[in-house]
């Protein structure tokens, strides 16, 4: 199959086909804001921050999703698609107990990045402050719900990567959190392997290392997609 | 099974039904209302003077006036009895023999009844819907037969596509194309699921259509399934519904037995089994991606489209997912003609639609009625206007995805475009009645409430917009809401509908925008209830 020509801001951009949108748009030197994405993960198209408008299409669909395709012109960062990212982690910052100033993953954070990439400098809505629970009950490491974005990173890196399916998400809407096993706490899990791809995953503070402050941790997440690569070389 | 043996059948059933027969309304609403109670006193009574085999008592299915339930029909006279207690039943008895009776009648002659056209619920109340042979009797899986021994799946998908049929589950997208699609699309194997996980509030057209002619949802079923070529069938069936579930579960048994469904079915070489699967309560899982998430055993959320089913659905093969009712159109269509179908309703919305009217309305129950009636036809004629004679305020359309749509409208035709073009959607068949009583701030909240409740969590907008939405229009409610909050909801509400990831989220704010487009001074009276603070 022969490779694609698309045209995204204005720019002629090439691309193997059954990639993806947002592979093309990384590689034309774009940066456009994600959060539910990881490389060497499935995509799921969840946070919705990197939709972009396609000409020709009434909705906006998602980069990491949609497959790149002849003569696509791709529009990643109208005022449009800025004020919806923006108001998108206004809603993240409202949902739970992320205050920056009291956080140990302060400077290490994705959600944190994404806030100033975005320019979202104050949050318009209502803090929802719900009552989340920390559990430590695991010997290494920790999960505090109150840092939980529901990006499900940890659920595919425990699934996909590790294999073993220990994280999964329970409930539905606001109320909705990642488990561990049959929503039982961390540390009497029998499936857990304590391998820490879960801890790689996470981009905010809510999954973390007993013992190390998140600060003294570099955001490892790229980890991720070496472990996937390693993987492809040697098979 | 042949063509010989299903007339054999039908014969049999109509020679030995008894000349006098009393049939009562076996569905939920009735039987909520004491159905079951009142055919046991019928028969304890019959018993008594033993005539328990020259009278015969008989479930039938919904008989469409719900609200008036429960009710009673005689034959041969087909004088139908409202609101029938257990003491009645001599006097029914009575009046079966040609006697006068105090019984309530009710009145056939009424529009609710005449201006009805019906396709779908046909059989609805003729049939006992646990019993194949009620409908093999009045003309059932020939339709079938006809296809399987008569049409090339090219036909049937042509034959669709004339109709004009368009889904009945909201989005009205036609189905001869998806048809065609899924019989298009390269795989291994193919399925069809019927979605019956109806879930929207105020609405139970599938419900009754299920309880009431479970086979005429299986048959449809199976003539999709020969058009497309698949050999497996679904039919998800939310759990709220056991009933539903009862009869669908005898229906496919005896199909089963009766060579009407399995292996060689009419001694071709078309196979096709139907499995039922039970929804746990989540409305997402009326979603058709999610539906298929929850069928493979998966949490049930949507993702992304595309790809559709058509293309990837269960277990990555093509799969053609329709609604209850959708299916059930299909085959009064290859009975009558395509012509015949596309000759009822408007230029692009063919066909009926069935209604399930409730709210603030004298005549509660399910109308099917032709595409291009108006509202008004429908609401004062046919429903009788509000129980107190005071005006109809607005009627909602399309349950949470849907909007308010207000009585000065109310010329509006009942078609996909028009019911669009004035902020709502045909949807489902919901049609909730609203008085002056009615505030449509609380309409808003109370859909806002259902969809916080009901999103699934996956996508950021959906999630939390519908949570705060919902809490912006409490405070709203209670007086303390600022000028500045209603350009702040309208904002929310853009931003779920252009960004959310399935059409729960994208259509959430729908009946906010319709309620704030036609009944905006409700809003602004409640932001001035407590004094203006804002600038």
């Amino acid at each position: 199959m022969a490779a694609k020509t698309l045209t995204i801001d204005g720019h002629l951009v090439s691309a193997r086909p059954g990639e993806t949108l947002l592979a093309a748009i990384r590689e034309a030197g774009i940066t456009i804001p994600t959060l539910c994405h990881l490389d060497g993960l499935s995509d799921v198209g969840a946070c919705r921050l990197c939709l972009v408008e396609i000409e020709g299409q009434r909705r906006l669909q998602p980069a990491c999703m949609t497959m790149v395709s002849e003569g696509m012109v791709v529009h990643t960062n109208t005022p449009r698609l800025q004020a919806y990212r923006r108001q998108i982690i206004e809603l993240l910052f409202a949902e739970r107990n992320h205050v920056c100033a009291v956080c140990v993953a302060s400077g290490n954070c994705e959600l944190q990045r994404l806030a100033g990439m975005v320019g979202m400098d104050h949050v318009r809505y209502e803090y929802l402050s719900p009552d989340c629970p920390v559990d430590i009950s695991h010997a290494r490491f920790g999960i505090d719900h109150n840092r939980c974005v529901l990006c499900t990173r940890c659920v595919r890196a425990c699934d996909e990567i590790e294999g073993v399916h220990t994280w999964d998400v329970a409930g539905r809407g606001v109320d909705a959190r990642v488990i561990t096993d049959m929503n039982q706490p961390w540390g009497t899990s029998t499936t857990c392997t304590s391998c820490g791809k879960c801890l790689l995953a996470c981009p905010t503070g809510a999954i973390f290392p007993r013992g190390v402050t998140v600060g003294e941790r570099p955001h490892a997440s790229e980890r991720i997609a070496l472990i996937v690569d390693a993987r492809k070389q040697r098979w | 099974m042949d063509l010989h043996e299903l007339e054999a059948i039908a014969e049999r059933e109509l020679a030995q039904r008894p000349r006098l027969r009393i049939l009562y309304c076996s569905a939920t609403g009735c039987q909520a209302s004491g159905a079951l109670e009142i055919k046991r006193r019928l028969e304890s009574l019959l018993a008594e003077t033993g005539r328990q085999v020259e009278v015969d008592v008989g479930a039938v299915g919904c008989l469409g006036l719900c609200g008036r339930g429960p009710i009673v029909r005689i034959e041969p006279s087909g004088e139908t009895f409202e609101h029938v207690k257990p003491d009645d039943a001599a006097e029914i008895i009575a009046a079966l023999d040609g006697h006068s009776c105090d019984v309530a009648r009710c009145d056939q002659n009424h529009p609710f009844f005449t201006r009805q056209m019906l396709i779908v619920r046909r059989h609805c109340g003729l049939i006992n819907p646990d019993r194949i042979e009620d409908y093999i009797a009045v003309g059932g899986y020939r339709s079938l037969y006809h296809v399987i021994h008569e049409m090339t799946p090219a036909e049937v998908i042509n034959a669709i596509t004339r109709s004009g049929l368009r889904g009945r589950g909201g989005a009205g997208y036609p189905t001869g194309l998806k048809w065609a699609t899924v019989a298009k699309s390269p795989g291994e194997r193919k399925f069809v699921i019927c979605n019956a996980d109806e879930g929207d509030p105020g609405a139970f057209m599938d419900r009754s259509i299920l309880e009431s002619d479970p086979h005429l949802v299986l048959e449809g079923m199976a003539i999709a399934a020969y058009a497309v070529g698949a050999e497996q069938g679904f039919i998800y069936v939310r759990g709220e519904y056991p009933l539903a579930i009862e009869r669908l579960q005898k229906a496919i048994a005896q199909a089963r037995r009766h060579g009407l469904l399995g292996a060689q079915i009419f001694e071709s070489g078309f196979n096709f089994r139907v499995d039922i699967r039970v929804g746990a309560g989540a409305f997402v899982c009326g979603e058709e991606t999610a539906l298929i998430a929850s069928i493979e055993g998966r949490r049930g959320q949507p993702r992304p489209r595309p790809p559709y089913p058509a293309e990837s659905g269960l277990w990555g093969m093509p799969t053609l997912i329709n609604n209850v009712e959708t299916f059930a159109n299909v085959t009064a269509i290859i009975e009558k003609g395509p012509e015949w179908y596309s000759s009822i309703g408007t230029e692009k919305s063919k066909g009926t639609k069935i209604f399930a009217l409730t709210g603030k309305i004298r005549n509660t129950g399910l109308i099917e009625v032709p595409m291009g009636i108006t509202l008004r036809e429908i609401v004062e004629e046919m429903g009788g206007g509000t129980p107190d004679g005071s005006p109809v305020k607005a009627v909602q359309t399309g349950g949470p995805s849907g909007g308010c749509i207000p009585a000065s409208l109310f010329d509006t035709p009942v078609d996909y475009e028009s019911l669009a073009a004035v902020g709502s959607i045909m949807g489902s068949g919901g049609m909730v009645v609203m008085d002056a009583h009615t505030n449509m701030v609380d309409v808003a909240r109370f859909y806002m409430e259902f969809c916080k409740d009901e999103s699934c969590g996956k996508c950021i907008p959906c999630r939390v917009g519908t949570v705060q939405l919902f809490n912006m229009l409490t405070k709203l409610r209670n007086g303390q809401a600022k000028p500045s909050d209603l350009s702040k909801i309208e904002e929310l509400c853009e931003l779920m509908r252009e960004t959310s990831l399935c059409g729960l989220g994208q259509s959430a704010p729908n009946p906010v925008l319709s309620t704030l487009h036609y009944f905006r001074h409700e809003y602004e009276q409640l932001i001035g209830a407590e004094g203006n603070h804002g600038s």
